[in-house]
């Protein structure tokens, strides 16, 4: 037997719409199912994982915390993967940025006033939108697979991290831990309402970019540009547009909001660079781009959802005694799903068996 | 006639319907098809023919009716079905992949696992049997949009089909080639096969065909013996009124700047298939149509390339748009000189497939109507182009079924209409297409026709490059013939013939003569 994909002819708007809807749907019973396999009560489980952390203020501000990166780096990755270019190494750009905003607190902590964190933002900014650059450059340049050199730069800028916090950044009156210095007042992310909870900026960056990038995407002309080079690359050629120029483009501007979300982080969340400042945002955001169909506005929604499935993995892990990894498991659940549906919108399943197989003609 | 009266045809369709959303493509349509007779389907784009044949070849489903195959009812649910029984179909639209070879393309669509030696082996002899010249061994992607279809043609071939559906097979072959295909083809009929014939080409229709039925707006209006027909009232029949011909004035006296000249031009092959260009010279004076003729793969698309800016060349003084050495720039800097560019591929090149046609406007003319589109901030006014698009939409006669349709859900000749359109929109000073109405029925092609010449009498320059030698004749205030890359000089349209063209386009005659130190530094 074999399995084969047919194109449908037409695609159901309404299922357009509805794919995420049921996606989510069915992560919801595969879940329930993996936590009945354990032996737990599927419905407590799903309830601690996906409702309880809604129920109180502090924890939605967690939800803001969490969900700020993973808007901010997947806004930034809808305009990539939109111009079809497939940028997998924003975890390195978030780390990266983290790096650059961390510059002026940890090697000048004299250097106390009103300016230090607008700096500050602006370097984590340029500094994940240079290290995308390099894969940019490498693309344009050597036609190497972006894929594979954005992901093999994760790690070199994870191991950068970690060799400063080990090494010449090391805190001097730390104790020998593996950190840098606190930052002090000046050079961290304010919070927004201190008295509810500890959501900081963060969020309302995220929001702000999504807007502005919806606004790019959808009414102007770079957007327009992004759409045509991504969906036919002859056509973009022929109107005049710059594939080259394009791959800068999409990957810098990623590689900024990346940068943005990891100085955001440590500035605000953190507080100081340790060697590991990110729970795999940079990989989590890819999901909610998706999720959010690449649409701006769409990732909003699909962050907040992402968010939970952090707090909820938590939550697990206090009240059911399952191991945080299980957030995870549903992160790659719900990719699987999103990825699934959309692919059976545009096509439909047909099982061929052998007896009677003859192969479809129509190659491309 | 005869034949069906004393034989079981072969295939009887009664009542095919196809609905899309409000739109019926196919209204109750009955066909006959006898053995071992060739049948025209005829009737103007948008008429029907192609969800027809993609419903015989199992890529549509049938809304109702019936289909009956050798007398016994069939339902046709895949192509491979349609295969099993012996249909065999060749696509307007190829569906071949680039990156691989004529030879693995072909291997992809057979059920057995046959080596590709053996493969190419057999379709080299097939293309030799059906004068169909092909190397099974050249990428797919170098080759030209003709040497594409001999694939399609052969692949066909080589599954020994019943019933062979035909898709404008001939609109991209040399008159001679054409010939050749219909030896082909009257073999095939005279070993008992039958062939479903679309052509918009009623001079051939007439000449092979047994029988037609004409299609208009989705309904069966008509049968009849072709050859009893004239072009004219096959043409009547199809549109449903009289085709006016197209009308060319004298041309203005030979007095014309030269909006579009090229000085010199060479370019080495960007793909070990790609044909190099050799020191071609050609001048377009104002107020002329110059047509380049040509058989498939001589250097057209390298030519158009490399004229409309999609590569530069070297030296700024090799291409001069209205009188400004332009060789530097790229595409949206010679548009902005003035000149305007339509490639032979609209799907794709021309135009965005996924985008509506509002945004396709947008494609070519976002910097030449950067006042008019574009606002402050790059924003997109998307009112003003709305407007512009309805303007060129109902200017060309643009058939469609939503108000902003996507580019690949129009007829080739309609969206073909809407690109040609986009351009003449602009009133642009140069304007060079590349084949104009390629599968394109003879009621748009006329009219595409017509505007080109118009445009021209203007005070316009146009190039046309373009592979139907009628359509040159029709059109041209004088041919030049491109062969092996090698443009010949343009030939006044009192003096052409197509004798001599046709000798020029088989490379009988060289290039005329390139100045002695240009000749040593071309490219092998």
């Amino acid at each position: 037997m074999r399995i084969e994909l047919v194109k449908r002819p037409q695609q159901s708007t309404l299922f357009s719409v509805l794919s995420p809807l049921i996606a989510l749907a069915l992560t919801m019973v595969a879940g329930g199912i993996l936590f009945a396999a354990m032996g737990k009560n599927p419905f407590e489980a799903l309830y601690y994982y996906f409702v309880d952390p809604l129920r109180e203020l502090w924890s939605l501000h967690e939800l803001a915390i969490k969900a700020a990166p993973l808007i901010l780096i997947a806004v930034g990755l809808s305009v990539c993967y939109q111009s079809n270019n497939w940028n997998i190494g924003a975890e390195g750009q978030f780390v990266i940025g983290g790096i650059a905003g961390s510059m002026l607190p940890v090697l000048f902590p004299e250097f106390q006033n009103g300016f230090v964190l607008p700096l500050m933002l602006l370097m984590g900014m340029a500094g994940g939108a240079l290290y995308a650059a390099i894969p940019a450059l490498l693309k344009t340049r050597f036609n190497t697979n972006e894929i594979l050199t954005s992901l093999m730069l994760v790690y070199v800028a994870q191991l950068f991290l970690d060799w400063l916090v080990r090494g010449p950044w090391r805190n001097p009156q730390g104790n020998n831990f593996p950190e840098t210095r606190r930052f002090h007042a000046d050079a961290v992310l304010p919070e927004l309402m201190p008295a509810d909870g500890r959501a900081n900026w963060g969020i309302v960056f995220a929001v702000v970019a999504a807007i502005l990038v919806w606004v790019l995407a959808a009414r102007t002309m770079k957007g327009f540009e992004v759409r045509v080079l991504g969906a036919s690359p002859r056509a973009g050629r022929f109107a005049g547009f710059s594939a080259a120029r394009m791959v800068f483009f999409a990957f810098m501007l990623s590689g900024a909001l990346a940068g943005l979300a990891g100085i955001s982080e440590v500035s605000g969340a953190i507080g100081q660079l340790r060697p590991s400042i990110s729970p795999g945002y940079g990989f989590t955001a890819i999901i909610v781009a998706f999720l959010g169909r690449l649409n701006p506005l769409g990732i909003v929604a699909a962050g907040l959802v992402l968010a939970l499935t952090y707090l909820g993995g938590e939550a697990a892990q206090i009240s059911l005694g399952v191991s945080d990894k299980v957030a995870r498991v549903f992160q790659g659940l719900l990719l699987f799903f999103v990825l699934g549906c959309d692919t059976l919108i545009h096509y439909r399943i047909r099982l061929v068996w052998p007896a009677k197989a003859v192969p479809a003609g129509e190659g491309a | 006639m005869s034949a069906e009266a004393d034989a079981e045809p072969l295939l009887e369709v009664r009542g095919l319907t196809k609905i899309f959303g409000a739109l019926t493509a196919c209204d109750r349509v009955d066909l006959t098809i006898a053995q071992g007779e060739i049948h025209a389907l005829l009737g103007e784009n948008g008429a029907g023919k192609s969800t027809l044949v993609k419903m015989l070849f199992g890529s549509l489903e049938p809304h109702s009716g019936d289909i009956r195959w050798d007398g016994k009812p069939v339902r046709i649910s895949s192509p491979s079905v349609a295969k099993k029984l012996g249909i065999g179909m060749v696509f307007q639209h190829f569906s071949l992949f680039e990156a691989l070879s004529a030879a693995e393309n072909i291997a992809l669509s057979l059920a057995d696992r046959t080596p590709i030696a053996a493969i190419a082996e057999k379709a080299r002899s097939l293309s030799k049997a059906y004068g169909l010249p092909l190397d099974p061994n050249a990428l797919v992607g170098d080759l030209s949009v003709g040497e594409r279809q001999r694939i399609e043609i052969i692949r066909c071939l080589l599954q020994t089909p019943q019933l062979i559906i035909l898709d404008e097979p001939t609109s991209v072959l040399t008159p001679q080639e054409a010939d050749k295909l219909f030896e082909t083809l009257e073999r095939l009929r005279a070993e008992g096969k039958s062939i479903l014939y679309i052509s918009h080409r009623l001079d051939e229709v007439r000449r092979l065909c047994d029988r037609a039925t004409i299609m208009r707006h989705g309904k069966v209006v008509g049968h009849c013996d072709p050859r009893r027909e004239t072009p004219a009232s096959l043409a009547r029949m199809m549109v449903g009124s009289d085709v006016k011909a197209v009308e060319r004035p004298a041309a203005p006296q030979e007095s014309g700047e030269h909006l579009l000249g090229i000085c010199g031009l060479s370019r080495k092959p960007a793909g070990p298939f790609s044909v190099p260009l050799r020191n071609i010279w050609l001048h377009v004076p104002a107020g002329q149509v110059v047509g380049i003729a040509g058989v498939a793969g001589n250097g057209q698309g390298e030519f158009f390339e490399a004229v409309s800016g999609e590569a530069r060349q070297d030296a700024a003084d090799v291409i001069r748009i209205r009188g400004k050495a332009a060789g530097l720039m790229g595409i949206t800097e010679r548009r902005m000189l003035g000149a305007a560019f339509v490639p032979e591929e609209r799907l794709g090149h021309g135009a965005a497939p996924r985008m509506t046609l509002s945004e396709n406007l947008l494609l070519t003319r976002h910097a030449t109507d950067a006042k008019a589109f574009v606002g402050a901030g790059g924003l997109v006014k998307t009112a003003s182009i709305d407007a512009a698009t309805q303007r060129i939409v109902s200017e060309m006669d643009v058939r469609k079924s939503a108000r902003d349709p996507e580019a690949a859900s129009l007829s080739g000749g309609n969206l073909q209409k809407f690109i040609i359109g986009r351009e003449l929109d602009r009133q642009p000073s140069v304007l060079v297409v590349n084949q104009p109405t390629w599968g394109v029925d003879a009621g748009a092609a006329a009219r595409i026709r017509q505007a080109l010449i118009e445009l021209a009498r203007g005070g316009s320059a146009v190039l046309v490059i373009s592979q139907d030698l009628d359509e040159l004749f029709e059109m041209s205030d004088a041919i030049a013939v491109m062969n092996n890359g090698e443009l010949s000089k343009p030939i006044p349209i009192a003096e052409a013939t197509r004798e001599r063209i046709g000798l020029l386009m088989g490379g009988a005659e060289p290039g005329h003569a390139a100045p002695a130190a240009l000749a040593g530094m071309e490219p092998a």
